[in-house]
């Protein structure tokens, strides 16, 4: 069963960092997708670049409305994501904690919504 | 319904005998038998058909079919397998007709689960105390909210009806039974597994489990709002579910320690009401009233628990709640072992309400202005100016040392935030005390 794994953090946090540890931060999300290379669960995942190159577009009346940024403000910022493959919630879970940003950040689980 | 659907013809346990051996009208008794065999039986049939609302209907229909049978039949020598066993049948029937109706075809032959049948019964009672904790982990799986894990918990496990939980918490009926579906459909659609966790994870997985039990029984306990007599039923349930994970989970010292306390706090229900209904605090009761069996029991469970040596906070709280029980009196309680006891547990579960508890034992061992000194400390902590018992202990301390002018304050406090007729009765004593 497919989940996607949101992960979500402080984006200006991330300025207060130093080279050195964003470069452990990096090796540490190497590490994370070897791992969920090699047993087999990796669907895909990608880093988003941040929240200031959002663009949000509606359309409304048939008129197509784009605004600068994320589609809502809020303390912690989606940074990327991953889909992965496993047998259930528990395991999803347990993925979802190995995942570095889940240390400081938070990451949401949820459930894709497979077509029949 | 059409008597062709039931199973077998069970075993009977000779029909008259039973119901010459049986108090009060018949249904009473089949209502019984439901209620306390439903956690088995759904658990198992969950676990049969992999989804809770197949697995819930078709209990119901099996009840509705033995409501037919089993006055002229007799009540079954095993009412949980025929039970089971009907409801089995419900469901293949009902998956035969939906692929009759998707192919057009009537199968004549079940392919692989109706040969199951035959030797259901002999393998169920094997298999459903499995079965129950399986469920009892999937109810109060901790991707659930804590408000789902209690509700799914009473419903699946304790055989509570939605109306009965529904007023046992002063929620609606139309409310409680979204939040049901609601969490059933996240178990499903996130695919929330039903099994006992590795024990690798039984750590973490434990604690939501017991604490979902320990608020169900509080919930009875101490009856925040209002007094119905389901809610004394809450504590029966949390205390028929604590023994039930006694019986799976032997090992668990924690498990020992939650039934324990909630033992010993059970044992302690009559004498907690006074003559006038007003609340009698537990040095002022009469320990003639304190049930000796549940006393028993909760020493008993709390004994097998030392001997694990994994002590933790239901085990703490049920050796406070043995030396109490264990006192003929207040003043021959063993406070000083009762003041270490809340210092051990203060550690393990720093909390304002601990530090509470364990001013009162203070007071017994140090005198009332030590334990006022801490009281004070900790006002300003998230949620006791609204907490009842704050006020109502730095009332009690406030007059022991003679600040009337204070006591008569806190007292009053107290009595703003009571939500019970019996807290309010106790309080309004007490302020009649000070005049």
């Amino acid at each position: 069963m497919k989940y996607m794994f949101l992960i979500c953090s402080d984006e200006a946090g991330y300025e207060k960092w130093t080279e050195e540890d964003l470069g452990k931060l990096l090796e540490k999300y190497g590490a994370f997708d070897d791992e969920a290379r090699t047993s087999g669960v990796y669907v895909e995942g990608y880093r988003l670049q941040p929240t200031p190159t959002a663009t949000t577009v509606r359309v409304r009346k048939g008129e197509t409305l784009t605004t600068d940024g994320p589609f809502a403000e809020t303390k912690e910022q989606l940074g990327g994501y991953y889909i992965l493959d496993v047998p259930d919630l528990d395991a999803a879970i347990s993925w979802a904690a190995k995942i570095p940003s889940s240390a400081y950040g938070s990451v949401e689980v949820r459930p894709i919504w497979e077509m029949e | 319904m059409s008597r062709a659907h039931a199973p077998r013809r069970p075993r009977l346990a000779a029909p008259s005998l039973v119901f010459a051996e049986v108090p009060g009208p018949h249904d009473e008794v089949f209502e019984r038998v439901f209620k306390e065999e439903s956690g088995r039986i759904l658990a198992s049939l969950i676990r049969w058909t992999g989804d809770i609302d197949t697995a819930e209907e078709a209990f119901q229909e099996a009840c509705t079919i033995a409501l037919e049978c089993w006055p002229e039949e007799g009540l079954p020598d095993r009412p949980a397998a025929w039970l089971t066993t009907t409801a089995r049948r419900k469901i293949i029937d009902t998956r035969r007709r939906e692929r009759k109706r998707q192919s057009g075809v009537l199968l004549d032959r079940e392919p692989s689960k109706a040969t199951d049948m035959d030797d259901i019964d002999a393998r169920l009672d094997s298999s459903l105390e499995d079965e129950r904790l399986r469920l009892i982990f999937t109810c109060c799986h901790p991707a659930l909210s804590v408000e789902a894990q209690v509700v799914l918990t009473l419903k699946l496990l304790g055989g509570l009806s939605t109306e009965e939980i529904a007023r046992a918490f002063f929620v609606p009926v139309a409310t409680l039974a979204q939040r049901l579906v609601r969490a059933k459909k996240k178990i499903r659609l996130a695919n929330i597994p039903y099994r006992v966790p590795p024990d690798h994870l039984l750590p973490e997985r434990v604690p939501p489990v017991l604490s979902v039990l320990y608020l169900i029984f509080n919930e009875g306990y101490s009856a925040t709002s209002g007094e119905t007599p389901i809610r004394t039923e809450l504590c029966g349930e949390a205390l028929r579910l604590g023994r039930v994970l006694v019986a799976l989970m032997p090992d668990e010292p924690e498990v020992l320690g939650l039934l324990a306390l909630m033992c010993f706090q059970d044992s302690r229900r009559v004498a907690r009401l006074g003559e006038r209904g007003q609340l009698v605090l537990l040095p002022d009761q009469d320990r003639g009233l304190w049930d000796e069996r549940l006393i028993g029991e909760g020493l008993a469970l709390l004994e097998r628990a030392r001997l694990r040596t994994r002590p933790g906070i239901f085990q703490v709280q049920a050796a406070i709640a043995a030396l109490h029980a264990e006192a003929d009196s207040s003043e021959r309680t063993d406070w000083q072992q009762i003041v270490l006891l809340y210092d051990e547990l203060l550690r393990r579960m720093p909390s304002p309400v601990v530090v509470l508890n364990r001013a009162v034992a203070v007071s017994m061992v140090e005198g009332p202005e030590t334990a006022l000194a801490q009281v004070d400390a900790i006002a300003d902590a998230p949620g006791m100016s609204d907490y009842l018992f704050f006020h109502a202990t730095r009332a009690h301390l406030s007059r022991c040392v003679g600040h009337t002018d204070s006591a008569r304050a806190a007292y009053e406090r107290a009595l703003e935030l009571a939500g019970t007729e019996s807290e309010r009765r106790f309080l309004i004593e007490r302020i009649a005390e000070l005049d």
